[in-house]
């Protein structure tokens, strides 16, 4: 049987996952992270985007984060999402009005302020579809 | 018959208090199940995080941030956390006695106060006390956002980054259980130490992107889910709190009603008597 680490997954809202994993998928400011059992202590800040769980036994959980913290230690790996959603809990409609939404107030451009704030935004409803496809996808 | 017209009226007013104030007390009831729900969901991240700024505390990072180091203290302020409302009993009358104390002997060693108040019962308690408040925020209401908090949470992380201030302390009410609440103040910066003996080698993370803003951006959001966690405890010692006061007040006044009935019923007895009496006392002078 493969090697497992202990791998926890909170939101300030609740606590998405715990348990044994064989690798986590993540990805961080500088790129996409795969942990395995044995990495290095590492503590990195994530992008929204899906952090991908494999379980013991080679099942997959897919959460959405929409950013935070991704901090490794040699026994467990724990991801601070500030806001997070398991896959199937995201809701295709709102993400893609969000991101029509955030594309129109990009389109506008009446100040750099609302800019900034429409391209998170953006990001994150990208970020959020992304998930909910690949949870598709491998449902399918 | 106008005997006890007076007595009657009263029962009939603390009887109506008794209606309210038993709805108040079903209300809290159902409040604090829904406030304790909450404080339990928010719980995993501020123990996580905190597990997590442990063993930052513990390696030996290249960046030291300003609130791993202490300094002498001259200045320390207070995040106080309060209720927007009264009728909970004693709750924020003991969390101000403790805070009180606590600012008193500060004060005793010449250090000066600031003060960030949440909640109304606060702001009202300082308008009168006196203190250096720089920042209050109110009508946060039952679900507490972070995003509403964090204006307040701000001016102090700032004044303690800047130097302006040399300690932080958070103060609320922390949920025993529904019996008993527990003023509490905890020391938010600079971090208080944390045992932990899991990896005491000498050690450090790998960082993506970069140290000092990790550690920095991870440290703000520890404080943040701290002063979050204090905000959503305290709210669900609130409503303990009122449910607990609520029921004291429907009891006593049971208590008042069956005293008042009590009264009621000598008095009309007596007047009853009296009047057998004037009529055998008028029968037998005809």
């Amino acid at each position: 049987m493969a090697m497992t680490i202990h791998c926890d997954v909170v939101s300030a809202e609740a606590e998405l996952f715990s348990g044994r994993v064989e690798m986590v998928a993540a990805t961080g400011v500088l790129g996409e992270l795969g942990i395995m059992p044995g990495h290095a202590p590492l503590l990195t800040k994530l992008k929204p985007g899906p952090v991908r769980l494999i379980l013991a036994g080679g099942e997959e959980e897919t959460i959405y984060a929409s950013g935070g913290f991704l901090e490794v230690q040699p026994g467990v790996v724990t991801v601070l999402a500030d806001t997070a959603a398991r896959a199937a809990d995201i809701d295709e409609a709102a993400a893609q009005k969000a991101m029509e939404d955030a594309e129109r107030a990009m389109a506008d451009r009446s100040g750099d302020f609302e800019f900034s704030v429409a391209a998170a935004q953006l990001a994150e409803a990208a970020a959020q579809l992304r998930v909910l496809r690949m949870h598709k996808r491998r449902g399918a | 018959m106008a005997v006890g017209k007076e007595i009657r009226t009263q029962i009939k007013s603390v009887q109506n208090t008794q209606k309210i104030t038993s709805a108040m007390e079903m209300v809290a009831a159902s409040k604090m199940r829904r406030t304790q729900d909450r404080m339990a969901e928010s719980r995993p991240y501020a123990d996580k995080v905190l597990q997590v700024v442990g063993h930052l505390a513990n390696a030996n990072p290249e960046h030291r941030s300003v609130y791993m180091q202490s300094r002498p203290v001259k200045r320390v302020g207070y995040i106080v956390v309060s209720t927007e409302k009264g009728l909970c009993g004693g709750l924020n009358v003991n969390e101000f006695r403790a805070l009180v104390k606590d600012m008193k002997g500060h004060a005793d060693n010449g250090v000066e106060i600031d003060l960030a108040l949440i909640g109304r019962k606060a702001q009202s308690f300082f308008r009168s006390f006196g203190g250096n408040v720089v920042a209050s925020i109110d009508g946060v209401g039952e679900a507490p956002q972070v995003e509403e908090l964090i204006g307040g949470i701000t001016v102090m992380l700032n004044a303690y980054e800047a130097g302006t201030i040399d300690r932080l302390y958070v103060v609320f009410n922390t949920f025993v259980n529904t019996m008993t609440q527990a003023p509490t103040i905890r020391q938010l910066a600079p971090l208080p130490p944390m045992e932990s003996n899991e990896y005491s080698h000498s050690w450090d993370y790998l960082y993506e992107p970069d140290a000092a803003e990790l550690i920095e951006g991870l440290i703000r959001r520890y404080l943040e889910a701290q002063v979050y966690q204090a905000v959503v405890e305290n709210a669900a010692c609130e409503q303990a709190a009122k449910m607990i006061a609520m029921k004291n007040a429907t009891e006593n006044a049971g208590k008042l009603i069956d005293d008042l009935q009590l009264s009621y019923n000598n008095a009309r007895q007596a007047a009853i008597t009296q009047e057998i009496a004037e009529i055998v006392g008028g029968a037998q002078a005809v």
